[in-house]
């Protein structure tokens, strides 16, 4: 932010243009630069969250996976917050008693 | 070829955005310095490159001779008026853009490599079949823009095709800079182009009426050895082009009135 933007931001004037434009040729081009549709990449965004959701337990609506782009290199960026137990250790998903019994009680049920 | 000749495409992707008049401007100086220079139309569709240099009386063969084989590459070739060190290849028909092929391309410019030091083709605007064309035939680039919006994307597009082509290197050239709104911040800055397309500048050329002046005669700015802003910006490109280090104008350092220095102090980054 420049010392002019703020100005604007203190008289609740527009930003300036250059802004503005900088902004937008920025959201673009993270586009422009992967042929990568929103559909796919909401796919992979589901199947990512939940592999990792098969190890460690993650909180599932704060998780975010998204395309960034800097020096002309797209990444993936995956934001997976891990939930913590009390003790500040992570918390690997383990399956519970509870789990694995309905586990057998469906695998049962198939036989 | 036993000499390293460079041919360096000059492309955009946006249409009116300085590619002809930059390569004019280009061809000229480094003529002017000696070099024996070609510059080569591949604009088949709309060919402007003849009128910038003031040679479209000049034509009598075009490209597409050559490639047919009607003619020597010698007899096509126009050698400036003023500037013997400089030959246009003119662009032929339009029609040829049905049948002309990468390899034609290359073909032409490997002809024309063997005569000069530099060849500079002026690349049709778009990412089509003439681009592709133009593409194939070339070793570097310098790709221009402005600073908007719509040709920094389509700069960006261009960029990325150049890439995957091999193309190496790819230098950037900011043209049509208007340093009072760069400075009121109603202009993308040199900074914010140069970090979104990274690419090395070769360098920025600052808006300057004496360039349409200059296209009406038929005359780059170039040629009279004009001290105009444009003219001092491309004289400047052409120094970087051959590895001399050169300092880039800072536009936000033109101007020393008060209210130039309030813009400035207003650009001041704070966090």
């Amino acid at each position: 932010m420049t010392l002019r933007d703020l100005i604007n931001k203190l008289l609740r004037r527009q930003t300036s243009s250059a802004t503005t434009a900088r902004e937008r040729l920025q959201l673009v081009l993270a586009h422009d630069r992967t042929d990568l549709s929103e559909d796919l990449l909401d796919k992979m965004r589901q199947e990512i969250l939940e592999v990792v959701a098969k190890y460690v337990e993650i909180d599932m609506e704060e998780g975010a996976v998204s395309l960034e782009s800097e020096d002309r290199m797209t990444a993936l960026v995956a934001n997976l917050p891990i939930k913590r137990t009390l003790s500040g250790k992570i918390k690997l998903k383990e399956q519970t008693q509870e789990e694995n019994e309905t586990l057998k009680e469906s695998q049962s049920e198939t036989e | 070829m036993a000499k390293e000749t460079r041919v360096i495409l000059i492309c955009s992707g946006k249409g009116g955005v300085g590619k002809t008049t930059l390569t004019a401007n280009l061809g000229i100086a480094l003529a002017r310095q000696g070099k024996k220079t070609a510059v080569l139309d591949a604009d088949f569709g709309l060919r402007n490159l003849d009128l910038l240099l003031g040679l479209e009386n000049r034509i009598v063969y075009t490209a597409q001779e050559v490639l047919e084989e009607s003619c020597r590459l010698d007899q096509a070739l126009v050698k400036h008026k003023q500037e013997a060190n400089l030959s246009l290849l003119p662009a032929g028909n339009p029609r040829m853009l049905d049948w002309l092929k990468p390899e034609d391309m290359k073909k032409i410019v490997e002809m024309v490599s063997e005569l000069f030091d530099f060849v500079l083709i002026d690349c049709p605007a778009g990412v089509e079949d003439g681009f592709k064309n133009a593409v194939a035939a070339s070793k570097e680039a310098i790709v221009v823009t402005n600073p908007e919006v719509s040709a920094v994307r389509d700069a960006d597009r261009v960029i990325g095709l150049l890439n995957s082509n091999g193309i190496k290197p790819i230098q950037l050239v900011l043209n049509r800079v208007r340093p009072k709104m760069m400075a009121s911040q109603e202009m993308l800055s040199v900074d914010d182009v140069t970090d979104i397309l990274a690419l090395p500048l070769l360098g920025l050329v600052l808006e300057d009426e004496q360039v349409i002046v200059s296209t009406n005669r038929g005359e780059p700015l170039t040629l009279s050895g004009s001290n105009s802003p444009a003219a001092r910006c491309y004289s400047n490109i052409v120094l970087r082009l051959q590895g001399e280090e050169v300092p880039l104008i800072d536009p936000s350092k033109e101007g020393s009135s008060i209210g130039d220095k309030f813009r400035r102090l207003m650009q001041t980054k704070i966090f």
